[in-house]
């Protein structure tokens, strides 16, 4: 599959090392419809002459053709896109993978939980959740991040705890921080939680998925009702090449949302 | 007007515990309420008390050379604090400040412990219940060390 030539048409800093990219096609072709793609795929962005990276969708499709992606500067592709301004190009394939399963979502409780850059692919099941695209009967997010100042999207969480029940747990902070300090599994464990009518979406370090995996069982939410993204490095991102093997799944094209009772074993190994 | 065991019985520490034990208990407590700013307990002075958080926040913090106080933890209603009196030499690790106004029960350490030699069956529950939130902070403490947000660890995902 041979990448898109892709413009950065705007780009703003989540916090030093963090940001977020909004793309439009270089040259677009009249009858060429725009990417359609579902909370939870990705694409694979080429920044020229260095490399692809798997990057989420962090936002809806608008309806104007625009991608919407958070990136954390972490090795040479991700710190190459993090050096693009406004009217630069990269190469986007994509959309690949398996999203959030909305549909699990009609008539339960979604419980909706991220840590730190988690939040990326999880916003645009947020913004179903605020558009009520979701027809659930209510959403809760629970979010953990290292210290306030590395809060994504801060702006618009302080919109959706108006719309949604938020809780925001940070590991460092000091008095003047209103939320939770600590792990998010502590708010999680707090929380009144009716297990057998929630479906939970978790993104994040595997560590913080495992603890909070372990709070919504204990509280009664169904194997089959979890769903976690996990996170592979990616190469072809098409099933071909081998690179995201997890098991007997491919994380490009059976990923990268799996539900937890059907990966349950693998998540058990260590290193694979 | 609810008495000190009615209290006890709506916290979720002592969910389930017979009426006749939260009576016994009832007698080392007592209600209080601390203003924002207060400490409930300071690092380093004897800790003569349990805390049954009722409502507002509680900021464990530690104070740390040059930086100043550093929170680990905040607390909330139907969270408890403090340990160390059950064990020698009954001092205080950290300081635990009322965030905002406080409502508690304040549970004398030294009572407790007797009331645990008094009852061993109650003590033992007591202690199951103290030993499984100990083991909590302690992993949550653990998790939080691992910094597993920071850039290092990939707190992605994807
Ligand atoms: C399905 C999927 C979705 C993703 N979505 C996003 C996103 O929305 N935003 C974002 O910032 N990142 C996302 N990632 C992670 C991103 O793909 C990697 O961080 C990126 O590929 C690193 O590339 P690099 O060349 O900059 O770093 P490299 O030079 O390749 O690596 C730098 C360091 O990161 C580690 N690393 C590289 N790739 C991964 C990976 N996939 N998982 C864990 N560690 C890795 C390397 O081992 C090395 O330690 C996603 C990954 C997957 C599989
Ligand atoms: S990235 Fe090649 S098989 Fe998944």
């Amino acid at each position: 599959m041979i990448p898109t030539v892709y413009r950065v048409s705007e780009r703003s800093v989540e916090y030093p090392g963090t940001f977020t990219l909004k793309l439009e096609v270089g040259n677009p072709e009249p009858d060429k419809l725009p990417m359609r793609f579902a909370p939870g795929q990705f694409n694979m962005l080429y920044a020229f002459g260095v490399g692809e990276s798997a990057i989420s969708f962090s936002g809806l499709g608008s309806g104007d053709g625009k991608l919407i992606h958070t990136i954390r500067a972490q090795g040479n592709v991700t710190r190459a896109l993090e050096r693009l301004r406004a009217g630069d190009s990269l190469g986007v394939r994509g959309p690949f993978g398996i999203g959030w399963p909305l549909h699990a979502t009609v008539g339960k409780e979604v419980l909706i939980l991220a840590g730190g850059l988690g939040l990326a692919p999880l916003r645009p099941v947020i913004y179903a959740g605020l558009l009520e695209r979701l027809a659930a009967t209510r959403v809760r997010l629970f979010y953990g991040a290292r210290r306030p100042s590395e809060l994504l999207y801060r702006e618009e969480l302080s919109q959706w705890g108006q719309k949604l029940d938020l809780e925001i747990s940070v590991d460092h902070g000091d008095g003047t921080w209103p939320g939770h300090i600590g792990v998010i599994t502590d708010p999680l464990k707090a929380a009144q939680i009716d297990g057998a009518n929630s479906v939970a979406f978790l993104c994040g370090p595997e560590i913080m998925m495992r603890f909070c995996i372990q709070v919504l069982l204990s509280k009664g939410v169904p194997p089959n009702s979890i769903y976690l993204s996990m996170e592979r490095n990616m190469k072809c991102a098409i099933g071909l090449c081998g690179h995201c093997q997890w098991g007997p799944n491919f994380i490009c094209k059976d990923g990268p949302v799996f539900c937890y009772e059907d990966i349950r074993p693998w998540l058990q190994i260590r290193s694979l | 007007m609810k008495t000190i065991a009615d209290l006890l019985h709506e916290h979720p520490f002592f969910r389930g515990l017979a009426e006749s034990d939260l009576q016994f208990l009832a007698s080392c407590g007592e209600n209080c309420v601390y203003h924002k700013g207060d400490y409930l307990a300071r690092e380093n002075s004897p800790a003569n008390h349990f805390f049954l958080i009722r409502s507002g926040r509680v900021a464990v913090e530690t104070f740390v050379p040059n930086r100043g106080p550093l929170c680990l933890l905040t607390l909330h209603g139907g969270d408890i604090f403090g340990w160390s009196w059950l064990f020698p030499p009954y001092i205080s690790a950290f300081d635990a400040r009322a965030l905002e106004d406080v409502r508690s029960l304040r549970l004398g350490g030294e009572c407790l412990r007797n009331k645990c030699e008094q009852e061993p069956k109650l003590g033992f529950e007591l202690m199951k219940r103290f030993a499984r939130i100990a083991t909590e902070r302690l992993q949550s403490a653990r998790i939080q060390l691992l910094d597993i947000y920071g850039p290092d660890h990939q707190g992605h995902p994807a």
